[in-house]
């Protein structure tokens, strides 16, 4: 399994990212992908735009680990995780998870797996600027149990 | 000597990123040595219920022991993605 993971402040092309997982392999049938973007408003506050930190070495690590742990779950080609760090503007991109296999069932199920434990155990932290000053965002407990429901 | 860091909000209620220190037997002691010698804020912050310790950049116990050389970090629960 080919697995390439970047934290990195530049933005990306979602297309070429894909079109590259697509040619990871001959049997690649099958690639799924989530993009999460800074939306305008969270907890009834405007959003103007969000601050990203992260724990260099130990963030590339630890996705690296979720995705060899994707890899040991399902049969999949190749992973591609881009994470962006740095000030982001509403509507930008902040992170793609790219999930290439035989078969649907895998890559779909794969990159939510990817996704939820990346919430979770990534050490990234957002700080959103809104109209009333900015403040850094607290987990939700939503996500905890997103990840959880994988080990039941 | 240990390499501690700091993120986050805890970086900025500490006011530090990064501090040399001298090596504790495990982390319980370490966070006893930083609140005696940079006072009661650093102990109750560090001891925070929520707060996360990543030792070499693998998240570990309290009692874990440390290394001379170590790099141990603490940070709030993550929200990226």
């Amino acid at each position: 399994m080919r697995v390439d993971i970047s934290v990195q402040h530049e933005d990306f092309d979602a297309g070429a990212e894909l079109a590259d997982l697509r040619a990871a392999s001959r049997s690649v049938g099958a690639v799924a992908s989530f993009i999460g973007a800074v939306s305008d408003s969270n907890e009834q506050q405007r959003v103007s735009e969000l601050e990203l930190e992260h724990y260099p070495g130990m963030t590339e690590r630890s996705i690296r680990g979720i995705a060899e742990q994707a890899g040991r779950r399902w049969e999949l080609l190749a992973v591609r995780v881009i994470h962006r760090v740095g000030r982001l503007p509403v509507g930008a991109q902040i992170v793609l998870v790219g999930v290439a296999s035989r078969h649907r069932g895998e890559a779909f199920a794969a990159c939510e797996f990817i996704m939820d434990h990346l919430k979770t155990r990534a050490p990234f932290w957002k700080k959103e600027r809104t109209d009333s000053g900015e403040r850094w965002l607290d987990a939700r407990a939503s996500d905890a149990q997103a990840a959880a429901r994988w080990s039941e | 000597m240990l390499t501690l860091r700091f993120f986050a909000r805890l970086r900025e209620q500490l006011e530090t990123s990064q501090l040399a220190w001298p090596c504790c037997d495990n982390v319980e002691a370490l966070i006893d040595s930083l609140q005696a010698q940079r006072g009661a804020l650093w102990g109750e912050l560090l001891r925070g219920a929520n707060i996360v310790i990543a030792i070499n950049q693998v998240v570990a116990r309290r009692g874990q022991r440390l290394c001379d050389g170590d790099e141990v970090a603490f940070f709030p629960p993550v929200t990226g993605g």
